[in-house]
């Protein structure tokens, strides 16, 4: 297959995990959401490499990736820090600030 | 087969067969598609976490027929491996109970997100299809070296510094998480004494029965039952009786079956023994 297939389904994941950010309300989910979106960027990335036919692409979504697991590690334990002080990890009930 | 996606090793090489190449990108692409939208639409963060799994399994497999053998590795251990089950531990720590209301708070939210998105699509493509996308590049010989040499020749080289600031990244994500899950203890430690007075003072001094104990049935769903023949709901998780009732089952219709049915064994039992009697004398 072409690398512009690859492309393009890179494209509908990250808007299917866009919607899913804009839609969820569980802050877990709205995370999946965004690693969904991160995977589907490496996709292009790996897509985009084996057009241009060297690794540059392939280290670039290495570094997505280290990138990634240390986002996802803080960003539970900021959830869990809410939900501990909150009971809650709907992101509606975080409104503290809007009052 | 596994063999023959993963064999295909430099960074242009496209050893695959036409054919199969074809069908294995189609099949993948609806699969991780499905799984994506699929995710988006449960209501459950358990469902929700194995429809990721899928779609990271699924890119997985595709990247190995790009010719990147080692970032499906790496996406396979460190993705689905370790991040997913991350994701699975903070779900069963905090989020299982709580099925999401489908209530909408924002009026027209969904509707919106989904124009939005189908907006954002549209542009995407457009803007994607108006680039000319090549095929993919012979393999030449910058590229036709080993995947696994070639990457790491180029992370200590070219992206050595990038690298160098990664570990720094990383010590810093696993300070940040120790420090946010952290949780400052209020009053001082209670010492065994004090502990053991509060076991003694609160009248139950033994663990609660697990699940099932001396019930007709050992599942974890079925409560214990005390030696008084009386059962016990705390011997069961507070998260089993929460799934009974979202499916709409009753969490104690077991147990009064199987109480009914040790009656009428018992009945039958009792039966039994005078017909025995009544025969001996």
């Amino acid at each position: 297959m072409s690398p512009a297939h690859y492309v393009f389904l890179a494209v509908i994941l990250f808007v299917i995990g866009a919607v899913g950010v804009l839609v969820r309300r569980n802050a877990i989910l709205i995370f999946m959401s965004v690693e969904l979106m991160l995977n589907a960027c490496n996709l292009a990335f790996v897509a985009f490499a084996r057009m241009h036919g060297n690794l540059d692409g392939q280290v670039v979504a290495f570094f997505v990736m280290v990138v990634a697991a240390a986002e996802v590690v803080v960003g539970l334990a900021i959830l869990m820090a809410i939900y501990r002080a909150r009971k809650s990890a709907s992101v509606d009930d975080a409104s503290l600030l809007k009052y | 087969m596994i063999e023959h996606v993963l064999a295909n090793g430099g960074a242009g090489g496209t050893n695959l067969d036409p054919l199969f190449d074809e069908a294995m990108f189609w099949i993948l692409a609806v699969l991780s598609v499905s799984a994506g939208i699929a995710m988006i639409c449960v209501r459950q963060a358990v469902h929700c976490a194995l429809m990721l799994a899928v779609v990271m399994l699924s890119l997985a497999v595709m990247y190995a027929m790009q010719g990147a053998p080692f970032l499906a590795f790496v996406q396979v251990i460190v993705y689905t491996g370790a991040v997913l089950m991350l994701f699975l531990f903070v779900v069963m720590l905090i989020g299982v109970n709580s099925v999401e209301s489908l209530k909408e708070t924002i009026r027209g939210q969904r509707l919106f997100a989904a124009l939005g998105g189908i907006g954002l699509a549209a542009l995407l493509i457009i803007g994607i299809g108006h680039a000319a996308i090549g095929t993919a590049a012979p393999v030449t010989s910058a590229s036709n070296t080993d995947n696994l040499t070639g990457l790491a020749t180029l992370i200590f080289t070219t992206y050595v510094f990038p690298f160098e600031i990664t570990s720094a990244l990383l010590i810093t994500a696993a300070l940040g998480a120790m420090v946010l899950a952290h949780r400052e203890r209020s009053g001082p430690k209670p010492t065994q004494r004090e502990v053991a007075r509060r076991k003694i003072e609160s009248g139950q001094v033994q663990p609660e029965p697990p699940p099932g104990v001396y019930a007709l049935h050992n599942a974890v769903d079925l409560p214990a039952r005390l030696p008084d023949g009386t059962t016990t709901d705390r011997s069961v998780s507070a998260a089993i009786v929460q799934r009974d009732l979202q499916l709409g089952r009753d969490p104690q219709g077991v147990v009064a079956a199987d109480l009914a049915d040790e009656e009428r064994l018992e009945t039958e039992e009792q039966l039994e023994a005078d017909v025995r009697g009544r025969e001996e004398q």
